[in-house]
């Protein structure tokens, strides 16, 4: 399924995209690109529009203005719905069932023909290490099983856009360096993941980075150009440097005939 | 729409409550349970045999509707409705699965209790046998279809379970079970012509004492049966792909 034509078209093309959330402007106009084959880190502090913005990457967001393509087509338009696969913050599968029964109705759902179904389950499984648990209730597993069988439900039909909102979060060190080990896997058959974390020292396992604050992206680089252009020696400092640096460019705005260190008395007291 | 989708769907919501063994027992025998209990506190007189098919007709409405209310609110909480948005399912195989799936088992409920109201408790209408677990089969599908319907407005559990007292038992104050339907205010018979679950017990009620009523009974089941579709239909109609 996975095509390489049009390398150089993004996957995901996203163009002044604004989204207001109970009143409150989450994304006030974001724009960006993701490359096709790559693994993204889409990292940020939590509230800073991740989750939105994967949301409408894989169309169930209501979007106020602007426009998101994904391998060419608006996001959420019917053709891409069996190209673009999504991993939900919380393990959207059904407890009830076990995690063959969960996997099976997916598979089905994303169109993989009846005959193929269990090879479809079984590469899955195998995929994200479950063999051995695919006849347990999905209610019954840890918290790390429950995520695996989430994120294999994601796998299901061999998408190329693979859309993970903060996969790891909450796991154990063994089970995120494996996770990593698979997307990375999946990057290299060259399918495009976002995926999305908290965690700013999950930047390293990445290609890109998309430091994200307050809805706007603070940059759009690899780890090294990050580093580089901030003289830091991490991901996180150089997250607050970035911050730091939006910070002051955005008082300058509101205030650009002062210089910072002179303000006059009178503001400071408010 | 696609059948496949359709019938996986279904398929899915049948395995989730085969899982649940709790659920399938309490949605077999309970209604048996509460019509052996009319029987019983009207033993020795006519008035089981008069009100036992029309609540036979109400118990497993109820008993559907909260029952698939809750089970799709439960869908769109879990994050699995989310998940399937994003997938090539149409928002009709979602709710045409669910209607299926909950459809089925509304029709071995009734069947189950409507054999027992008649073989074990006694039960005697003048219209006949087929005919009345075929009503009773369709206020299932009445109690299914609407709670498909509501539980699109729900966004808590507390909601949900409140859409009962809120939408279910106004119509059965006004379905002539408590006061005949001619014989409400004007208004009131107004609102009750208006209302699927009246029809449900005019079907009931004809069959109750009236055993050359077929004709009337099946008018009735087809009002109840274009309550179900406009239903379900409306119900995949106000399914939002996209939500704030």
């Amino acid at each position: 399924m996975v095509t390489h034509r049009s390398d150089a078209e993004p996957a995901i093309r996203v163009d002044g995209l604004r989204v207001v959330r109970g009143g409150r402007t989450v994304l006030p106009g974001l724009t960006l690109a993701v490359p096709r084959g790559q693994l993204i880190g889409l990292l940020g502090p939590s509230g800073c529009g991740k989750t939105t913005l994967m949301r409408c990457v894989v169309g169930v967001q209501q979007v106020a203005g602007g426009t998101v393509e994904v391998l060419g087509e608006p996001a959420g338009s019917v053709g891409l719905r069996r190209r673009v696969g999504y991993l939900t913050q919380d393990a959207s599968v059904y407890l009830d069932l076990t995690i063959t029964e969960n996997l099976r109705y997916f598979a089905t759902v994303v169109g993989v023909p009846r005959q193929g179904v269990d090879a479809e389950v079984l590469r899955v499984l195998g995929l994200v290490d479950l063999v051995e648990h695919a006849a347990s209730r999905a209610g019954n597993l840890s918290g790390g099983e429950l995520s695996r069988v989430s994120l294999a439900a994601a796998l299901v039909g061999q998408p190329e856009v693979l859309v993970l909102d903060e996969p790891t979060v909450g796991l154990d060190p063994v089970l995120r360096r494996d996770l990593w080990a698979i997307f990375r896997r999946l990057a290299e058959g060259g399918v495009t993941l976002l995926v999305s974390s908290h965690v700013m020292d999950e930047a390293i396992r990445c290609d890109r980075l998309l430091l994200m604050r307050a809805g706007t992206v603070l940059a759009d680089d690899t780890l090294q150009g990050v580093l580089a252009s901030t003289g830091s020696t991490d991901a996180e400092q150089a997250f607050l440097a970035l911050v730091d640096r939006a910070n002051s460019a955005a008082r300058e705005r509101s205030e650009p005939e002062t210089p910072p260190g002179h303000r006059p008395s009178h503001e400071a007291s408010t | 729409m696609s059948v496949r989708l359709t019938v996986a769907t279904s398929t899915r919501v049948l395995q989730q409550i085969r899982h649940d063994r709790r659920t399938l027992a309490l949605l077999l025998i309970v209604p048996c349970v509460l019509m052996g209990l009319l029987a019983w506190i009207y033993q020795n007189t006519p008035v089981f045999d008069a009100i036992g098919a029309p609540l036979l007709g109400m118990f497993p409405f109820l008993i559907m509707f909260l029952v698939t209310s809750i089970a799709t609110l439960r869908e769109r909480q879990s994050g699995t409705l989310e998940r399937l948005l994003t997938m090539p399912l149409g928002k009709a195989d979602l709710i045409g699965g669910y209607a299926l799936a909950f459809g089925l088992l509304a029709a071995l409920q009734a069947v189950i209790a409507s054999s027992f109201a008649l073989l074990v408790l006694g039960l005697d209408v003048a219209g006949a046998a087929w005919l009345l677990i075929l009503v009773a089969v369709v206020d299932c599908l009445l109690g299914t279809a609407l709670g498909l319907f509501l539980s699109a407005f729900a966004t808590t559990e507390f909601q949900a379970v409140q859409f009962l007292p809120a939408f279910v038992l106004p119509q059965f104050l006004l379905c002539g079970l408590l006061v005949p339907r001619d014989q409400l205010p004007d208004v009131l018979r107004w609102i009750s012509d208006l209302l699927p679950l009246s029809y449900a017990v005019d079907a009931m009620q004809t069959i109750t004492i009236d055993a050359n009523g077929t004709a009337s009974v099946l008018g009735d089941v087809a009002i109840v049966l274009g309550f179900v579709i406009a239903l379900v239909v409306l119900g995949a109609a106000t399914l939002r792909r996209r939500t704030p």
